[in-house]
């Protein structure tokens, strides 16, 4: 027999909920309820466990009790947890394909919309444009800075301590300059772009996306990508060069710091960076810059145009839109390497 | 009715936003074991009041007690013995129903995890939504989302329930489903409720009292049985509320 007294609530019944079941063993159970002067559900839910063992009875409950124990012993068992579902390798292979055929296709689908967007007009917003490039270009100007000097300083320094022992420490500054030129330059400032604001474009529109805002300019006959979509790619990719030449000064002159430091004049540095830095170098970078923000930007729209249902969805396109922009850079610098070597720049 | 203990004292409360003035000198007094319903127009600073009463927003003037218990100054354990039911839901997304139902259980009681979930699914019983446990609060329609959120203010059985809007938007079956399982959970576990709507059906079905905003007064220009005031000739946007008429105001215009 157990015996209940006082008044079972929520903290006591947790209290006892172990030993509760402990004394009861396992077989049948007399319930003694006549002390107990009341209960909530959480207690009837621990009576009405214990009562309805085979066998078991119920003595001296009061009427209040008897009526919560009866309707929470009718309400059934909670479903088993969720299974979280097992995928293959092929199937996650298969889905990245898709992923990137899916991006390949909006790429397309963005550039129709340009084209289209003389018909179009009214739905593109200038003040957008405007907005963005603001936000994605002037506003990253000091992170831009900060991070491609450190480049520069980091660089200069990691190469002037080998190539000292060679006697080739002058070379420092055109070993700095092409790589950040070349290649660092556009693919950092990508890597800021994708942080900073393809982040941020697949978070906006994907708060607007659940809270159906798409679902309203689409019941109005607005394109989507025409009005959120064209005006984000077009000020990215407005922005990129810009950022990218910024960065890149600003290595040269984290460069420029340590090899003063080391004993070089800066007209030396200055003399040895002209000498070697050739104009297809500059402007491949700034073609790539162009690229990456148009690449960068339309994956973080397309993320917040795919985003799911829930303010989870939210947070996963924001990563799905970083992670995406920073491969994808990745993937197109490499291509971009092999098109220059063929063209012989 | 004196003779009951108060479960909110509400004194001189005023709220103003910049040198906007929403409302001002609110005092109530709602006593345990009742329905309690705070009603207005749209804008009138029912949701604000509320929010001033559950914490979540400091009166510009007056003090505001829940359960003994003054909510800027010294809570104690309050919050575990009220219960809140935002308008939208507001479950947890990444969560199941039942584990947002679970969670509060988890928290603060030492119930092991299959109580937890025991008891969880039992308040999704008691709501109607013993199936829907593993569902998702994405998946569910938006009176659906309600009952769960009930259900999670349930979850530790407190002796006081604040609902905001739980009619609003729900279809007149859904609705009067509603007002009766709160007719049930204050019959059966004697639990207060302060509820924040305009609905008048709702009203009329659940209050025991009421308080009434208005948006021109900025203040309260009813306080009683629904039932009476709507009998009653009295102030003339408290007819027109009633009686869903346009005050003589805004008709002759």
């Amino acid at each position: 027999m157990l015996t209940f007294t006082g008044v079972l609530d929520a903290a006591g019944t947790g209290v006892i909920w172990g030993e509760a079941q402990k004394a009861a063993g396992s077989g049948a159970v007399v319930l003694e309820l006549s002390a107990l002067e009341g209960c909530d559900t959480t207690g009837a839910v621990l009576l009405a466990q214990l009562a309805a063992r085979p066998g078991s009875s119920v003595q001296g409950a009061r009427p209040q009790v008897q009526a919560l124990m009866d309707r929470v012993g009718k309400i059934g068992p909670p479903p088993p947890p969720p299974v979280a579902p097992t995928v293959t390798l092929r199937e996650a292979l298969q889905g990245g394909m898709v992923a990137a055929l899916g991006g390949v296709a909006f790429l397309g689908e963005a550039v129709l919309a340009l084209l289209r967007l003389p018909a179009r007009a009214r739905q593109f917003r200038f003040s957008d444009l405007l907005r963005t490039a603001d936000q994605a270009g002037v506003r990253a100007v000091p992170l831009t800075v900060l991070l491609g000097t450190l480049m520069g300083l980091i660089l200069a320094f990691q190469s002037l301590v080998p190539m000292r022992r060679f006697g080739a420490d002058l070379f420092v500054a055109n070993l700095v300059a092409i790589s950040l030129i070349r290649e660092l330059g556009p693919l950092l400032a990508a890597v800021i772009l994708a942080g900073r604001t393809g982040s941020a474009f697949a978070a906006e529109i994907g708060t607007m996306k659940v809270s159906q805002e798409i679902d309203a300019l689409t019941t109005m006959g607005i394109d989507p990508v025409t009005m959120l979509v064209l005006p984000r790619m077009l000020a990215a990719m407005m922005v990129m060069p810009a950022l990218t030449v910024i960065l890149e000064m600003a290595g040269l002159l984290g460069m420029t710091l340590v090899m003063v430091g080391a004993g070089y004049p800066p007209i030396t540095i200055g003399n040895q960076v002209a000498q070697w830095v050739k104009p297809e170098d500059f402007f491949g970078g700034i073609a790539k810059a162009v690229v990456f923000g148009a690449v960068v930007a339309g994956i973080g729209c397309r993320a917040g145009l795919a985003t799911g249902i829930g303010p989870r969805a939210v947070g996963l396109s924001a990563t799905a839109a970083v992670v995406g922009g920073i491969v994808a850079t990745i993937v197109l610098d490499g291509l971009f390497a092999v098109l220059f070597y063929r063209l012989g720049w | 009715m004196a003779e009951r203990a108060a479960a909110v004292e509400i004194e001189g409360v005023a709220q103003a936003f910049g040198g906007r003035v929403i409302f001002r000198d609110v005092s109530a007094t709602i006593l345990r074991g009742e329905v309690f319903v705070i009603l207005g127009g749209s804008g009138c600073g029912k949701s604000t009041l509320l929010r001033q009463i559950i914490g979540l927003l400091a009166p510009s003037e007056g003090h505001v007690r829940v359960l003994g218990q003054d909510m800027y100054a010294d809570r104690g354990d309050v919050l575990t013995r009220i219960g809140v039911m935002f308008q939208a839901g507001a479950l947890f997304g990444s969560m199941t129903l039942l584990e947002n139902v679970m969670l509060p259980l988890q928290v603060y009681t030492d119930l092991p995890p299959e109580a937890c979930a025991r008891v969880a699914q039992v308040k999704l019983g008691l709501v109607g939504l013993g199936d829907f446990g593993r569902a998702m609060p994405a998946e569910i329609s938006g009176g659906m989302a309600k009952r769960a959120a009930i259900a999670r203010a349930l979850a530790l059985d407190p002796p006081l329930l604040f609902l905001d809007e739980p009619s609003a938007g729900l279809d007149p079956v859904t609705s009067a489903g509603l007002d009766q399982l709160i007719l049930d959970l204050r019959r059966d576990l004697g639990t207060t409720f302060v509820v924040v709507t305009h609905e008048l059906a709702s009203i009329l079905a659940i209050a025991d009292r009421c308080l009434m905003l208005d948006r021109a007064a900025k203040g309260v220009i009813a306080e009683g049985d629904p039932r009476k005031l709507r009998e009653e000739r009295v102030h003339p946007t408290v007819r027109a509320f009633f009686h869903r008429e346009m005050p003589k105001e805004a008709g002759a215009a």
